[in-house]
């Protein structure tokens, strides 16, 4: 199959469901002739035009509510927020509306609004440029909220996200858009929200990774495995909806269970899914859920400081030793 | 009452704006200082591939940190943004501990937690704070200038930004308060014609900004050259005394151009190529040696050592920043608050 890298996997998603929805509008800042601060939208405009591809000020609140005014219109817009650490300056536009609308509405109003934004954690971006706290919109009762973790997960999720007819926070990875390649099918496929993906199978132990920390997952399972031990990976890649049955199951087989993600520790999304797991299946847990997360400090600038802040396949393996009774 | 345009200032003008020869020289090795950091910062990040990150050089900016910073007295207040080297060397932060910062390092203004977009952080020297998120450091501004006015404490406070800025919420929000509130608060806008890639004809529905804030807001607007350090410093000198004299806000619009990309890495494709060379014409740091040279401020010789003097201090800052060690990792949760729990 051939392979595209998580950022054209994510234009090939738009770019097909923009040739066959005139609906489907984007905008955001400099993602028009820039195409994007990352270049997901790069080529966009020349082939859509600047009716259907909008740079707009640097008006993150407006951005949102402007498209949430298109949705309740009919519209497919897809807005880019450049950073996820300037969602904030947005947040009252999809707390108090795009979530709540349809609810508030009796269910007259539909608001199909996509928010693409990324994080860019591990490039030395500093405090107020590489956040990431997927926790505050789990929180929302009304938001869906995606993180692809690959490339062929990255089209698959944007294709069906744009087909939902309920506001999506899509939150992507900057460390992968250029890095990571992947196999993506040429033929036409979607993959449903609510669904996890079992990214490697095993039986001794259960590791849920978000984003990024799929990877590092999948490397420490592959370096445990030297040692014999068989890890499970899991990917949730919505949290909501929220597919708790595979993790179940997957806790009923090995009966341990590790989380791994780049946001913090505490009330982190990490702490939801523990909770989930906790309640509904501790009765197949053999040992304490571990949780390995960003400490619950802000994150250094200095490119060092930065990586010893950051969670990688080390401390995985630490915690699976440590889940296992070996340490 | 109307928006004032500000035009440079004349040689028989000087006294009576306090530029005496030494205080004209001093200005003149800030500029230098300035232009020489960023270029061997850019040669830090392309050629020697010595710094990471983001960093948004301030070519073309330098006549406005320096003129208005200038105009300040040294005790008086500003607030940065991203785009902050300038301002940082302008307020007399030593470069040493700027460079450091870029470098990541424990010698930094901010211990090397923040890097390149919060430079601009050293509160002994009246920098107060720097956001790297557009505009936010405008509403804070208001509140800083706030407590000053109730504190009956004289100093003003200069807040910067940038063109793009003047689209977000709390721009508007800011300033508003601001004007209602009477807060003794210099809004400098560096109008450098881009936010990003998007050039401020496209993205600003008014006028001009001066007409946004002028008629929008009742605050008191100056317009200048901003790539002219004496024309920015006479606007800041009367800006300063109104707002000191009347206790209300005043706003500077800086008419100037970002000579590179928005990053250190952005090669600015998305503008026209002859622009960039029409502005480049009006290099502030070209302009105002030449000028200073001409009116006999300065003599060849004396540039050519300030020069030189200029480079070593870069070299020694870089020698320093690469021999200065990291903050120990674990000593960070010390810092993320101020008390114990
Ligand atoms: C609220 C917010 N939105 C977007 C950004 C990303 N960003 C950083 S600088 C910039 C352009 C700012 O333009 P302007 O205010 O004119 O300042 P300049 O960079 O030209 O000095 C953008 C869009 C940000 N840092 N903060």
């Amino acid at each position: 199959m051939r392979e595209l890298s998580y950022a054209e996997a994510l234009r090939e998603a738009i770019r097909e469901e923009m040739l066959k929805n005139p609906k489907v509008i984007i905008f955001g800042e400099d993602i028009g002739k820039y195409g994007g601060a990352y270049k997901v939208t790069k080529g966009l405009l020349e082939e859509f035009g600047p009716e259907r591809v909008i740079d707009t000020p640097i008006s993150e609140a407006a951005i949102v509510g402007f498209g949430i005014g298109l949705a309740i219109m009919g519209f497919k817009p897809i807005a880019e927020i450049m950073y996820m650490d300037f969602i904030p300056i947005a947040i009252e536009q999809i707390l108090n509306h795009a979530a709540k609308m349809h609810f508030m509405s009796g269910g007259q109003l539909k608001v199909p609004l996509i928010i693409r934004t990324q994080y860019s954690l591990g490039r030395a971006h500093g405090s107020q440029h590489s956040q990431f706290f997927p926790s505050w919109f789990m929180n929302i009762p009304g938001l869906l909220v995606a993180l692809p973790s690959t490339p062929y997960d990255a089209k698959g999720l944007l294709k069906t996200a744009i087909r939902l007819e309920d506001p999506v926070l899509f939150i992507e990875c900057c460390l992968l858009y250029h890095r990571l390649k992947g196999p993506v099918p040429e033929e036409e496929y979607t993959i449903p929200f609510g669904k996890a993906d079992i990214k490697r199978e095993g039986k001794d132990l259960t590791i849920v990774a978000i984003s990024r920390m799929v990877h590092e997952a999948l490397i420490a399972a592959e370096k445990l495995s030297e040692e014999g031990i068989n890890v499970e990976v899991i990917d949730p890649r919505t949290l909501n909806p929220f597919d708790k049955e595979t993790i179940i199951n997957s806790v009923k087989k090995t009966g341990r269970l590790i989380i791994a993600s780049d946001d913090h520790k505490r009330a982190g999304v990490s702490s939801e899914i523990a909770a989930i797991i906790a309640e509904e299946a501790i009765d197949y847990l053999d040992a304490p859920i571990i949780r390995v997360c960003s400490p619950d400090i802000p994150i250094p600038f200095s490119p060092q400081l930065e990586k010893k802040f950051m969670r990688s396949n080390e401390d995985i393996i630490f915690a699976a030793k440590k889940i296992l009774g070996e340490i | 009452m109307s928006i004032i345009k500000i035009e440079t200032l004349k040689k028989e003008e000087y006294d009576s704006y306090g530029l005496s020869k030494e205080k004209l020289k001093g200005m003149l090795k800030k500029i230098l200082l300035i232009r020489y950091f960023e270029e061997k910062v850019e040669e830090l990040f392309l050629v020697k591939g010595l710094l990471i990150g983001p960093a948004h050089l301030c070519f073309g900016g330098e006549a406005s940190a320096v003129g208005i910073i200038s105009a300040l007295n040294e005790e008086d207040i500003i607030l940065s943004n991203h785009r902050g080297h300038g301002h940082a060397l302008a307020k007399g932060i030593p470069p040493k501990n700027v460079m450091a910062e870029l470098f990541g390092k424990i010698t930094g203004t901010c211990k090397g937690l923040s890097g390149s977009m919060h430079v601009c952080i050293d509160i002994n020297k009246g920098a107060l704070y720097s956001s790297a998120i557009v505009a936010s450091n405008i509403p804070i501004a208001v509140g800083v200038g706030y407590a000053l006015k109730i504190m009956n404490d004289n100093r003003i406070v200069a807040c910067f930004f940038g063109d793009g800025g003047t689209n977000t919420g709390a721009f508007h929000e800011g300033l508003n308060m601001a004007s209602i509130l009477k807060v003794p608060v210099i809004f400098v806008c560096e109008n450098n014609q881009y936010g990003m890639s998007i050039p401020i004809s496209y993205a600003l529905a008014a006028k001009s900004i001066a007409e946004r804030v002028y008629y929008g807001y009742g605050i008191k607007t100056y317009v200048v050259d901003g790539m002219d350090v004496l024309a920015t410093y006479k606007a800041a000198k009367l800006a300063i005394e109104y707002t000191r004299k009347e206790k209300k806000p005043s706003f500077i619009e800086a008419i100037m151009y970002r000579l590179k990309g928005h990053g250190v890495y952005d090669k600015a494709e998305y503008r026209p190529k002859e622009e960039a060379e029409e502005w480049w014409e009006k290099d502030p740091v070209k302009l105002f040696s030449e000028r200073m040279i001409n009116e006999n401020i300065i003599s060849e010789k004396e540039l050519k050592e300030i020069n030189e003097n200029i480079k070593k201090e870069i070299e020694e800052a870089i020698d320093f920043s690469l021999r200065s060690d990291i903050f120990p990792f674990d000593e960070l949760y010390k810092l993320v608050y101020s008390g114990e729990y």
